[in-house]
């Protein structure tokens, strides 16, 4: 087996008192496609946090390519990573939001090209003509000149996933990307979710509550509840034969709630 | 009614140095709120605690003391400067002060999601406040910054203290020779509030080219 490109070991985090994280372990393989699902506060959107850098862990290590990326090696020893280490480790990684998080002062375009030119050095026109083929990927080019006020939910987080697809990180992160979108929108980003993962050999770490979706998507789900992973495995077996009694209320709510699985 | 003229012509001439002292005062005004707004929030303990000087200091002393020292005081310690330099320095030091507050509360309070953003996208903490931040809170300043503005004409007043001829000092004039304090006092009324009324304008047509197609509360 290759080595893995995420390494989590015994992560703990806590918001103030309050123990989010507890000692949790996982790798990700290169390539693979990873679906987080668990009850809402079960910690999903705190580990994809941490992994952007967003959040600081309070023990145990993360190392992603094999580098850690919360520490830096000095003087033979593991210390707390400062600034330029996080800013080295963070072009590995990209994320895109439940909320989109787009520049509104700044056309679809230049949401695009913005990071391309200003973190690499892209020329400007070569940053323009790999925006365009991102744009058109995701089916967004005919609205390059618009500004985002201007777009739906659905267009809106089409142009957020080019944007982060434009630094070529190697692991994205997806943090319920259609939860905040009117249901009839919902299907025009995940054909792109399912575009790039039948496309490209990219880590992909998906929080959704989308259980179809992730189902379809990934090559296994990790089962969350009260910080800790209760369940893991292939989504045929997470989705239809789940072991775990958790795993089985939580999956029996969801089909209650109305959802296919 | 002849000699009307000549007083008029005086006004006019202090209606000249009122503009350039309110133009150079915002200038100044502009670049101190803008370093010192920016050092409230910096990582730095050192940054911080020099702009928290300054805006306090500025703050809570007048700007009849400020004027004073400007012109009477910086002289003594070697540094001579003409009314109009002094009226600049004191009036836009001072304004520049409250300006800090705006530029401060505005940075901060565009939404968490924006910096995130950046984040995700690896910028450095400079490229996130120069194409993201500051464009998206300058907008949300600016209204305030119309109020500094013709507070700071308003101000302006004071310099008629150093003797510097503005717009009250000529009016001053006109009335002592004269006789007449309707005829310069309502001219100059008049003058105050058309400046205040192009500042206010300026700033209101500026927000709305600005925010062309922009809803900063939603990315
Ligand atoms: N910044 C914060 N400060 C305090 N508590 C927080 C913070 N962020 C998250 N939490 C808490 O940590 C817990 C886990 O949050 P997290 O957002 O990771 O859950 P989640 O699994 O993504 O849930 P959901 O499905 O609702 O999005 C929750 O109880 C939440 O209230
Ligand atoms: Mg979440």
């Amino acid at each position: 087996m290759t080595d893995p490109i995420i390494r989590i070991e015994g992560v703990s985090k806590s918001f103030g008192n309050f123990e989010v994280l507890k000692d949790l372990s996982f790798t990700v393989a290169p390539g693979e496609k990873l679906a987080l699902i668990g009850p809402s506060g079960s910690g999903k959107t705190t580990i994809l946090r941490i992994l952007m850098t967003l959040e600081e862990i309070n023990g145990g290590g993360i190392f992603v390519d094999d580098e850690p990326l919360w520490h830096m090696p000095k003087n033979g020893a593991l210390v707390k990573a400062d600034e330029a280490h996080l800013h080295k480790m963070r072009a590995k990684i990209g994320m895109v939001f439940q909320l989109f998080n787009l520049f509104p002062h700044k056309t679809v375009l230049e949401n695009v090209t913005l990071a391309p030119m200003l973190t690499k050095g892209t020329p400007k026109a070569e940053a323009n003509a790999l925006a365009m083929d991102l744009l058109a990927m995701v089916g967004m080019a005919d609205k390059a000149s618009q500004k985002p006020a201007e777009l739906s939910g659905g267009q809106k987080q089409r142009v957020a996933i080019a944007r982060a697809l434009a630094l070529r990180p190697k692991i994205m992160l997806f943090d319920e990307v259609t939860s905040a979108l009117d249901p009839e929108l919902v299907e025009e980003v995940l054909n792109v979710l399912r575009k790039l993962a039948d496309e490209t050999d990219m880590t992909m770490l998906l929080v959704t509550h989308e259980m179809n979706f992730a189902h379809d998507f990934s090559d296994r789900v990790l089962f969350f509840d009260g910080g800790r992973i209760v369940e893991s495995g292939p989504p045929d077996q997470i989705f239809t034969n789940p072991q775990e009694e958790r795993t089985q209320t939580f999956l029996r709510k969801i089909v209650a709630a109305g959802q296919r699985i | 009614m002849e000699q009307w003229y000549g007083y008029i012509g005086l006004i006019l001439d202090g209606a000249v140095v009122t503009a350039k002292i309110t133009v150079l005062g915002c200038a100044l005004a502009l670049v101190a709120a803008f370093t010192a707004g920016l050092g409230r929030i910096s990582r730095f303990w050192q940054l911080r605690w020099l702009a928290t000087a300054y805006i306090e200091f500025f703050r809570g002393t007048s700007i009849f003391v400020q004027l004073f020292w400007a012109y009477f005081v910086l002289p003594l310690l070697g540094v001579p400067l003409s009314p109009l330099q002094a009226g600049v320095l004191a009036l836009g030091l001072n304004v520049g002060a409250y300006g800090a507050e705006v530029v401060r509360g505005a940075i901060l309070s565009v939404p968490r999601e924006q910096y995130e953003g950046c984040k995700a996208l690896n910028f450095t903490r400079i490229q996130e406040l120069r194409h993201v931040i500051l464009p998206q809170a300058f907008v949300l300043m600016l209204p305030t910054f119309g109020n500094n503005a013709i507070e700071l004409l308003k101000g302006t007043a004071v310099v008629s203290l150093i003797s510097l001829s503005d717009m009250t000092f000529q009016a001053q004039v006109v009335r002592a020779q004269t006789g007449s304090t309707a005829v310069p006092f309502l001219t100059i009324l008049f003058l105050y509030f058309a400046y205040s009324t192009v500042i206010s304008n300026s700033i209101k047509a500026l927000e709305r080219r600005l925010s062309r197609g922009l809803d900063v509360t939603k990315g």
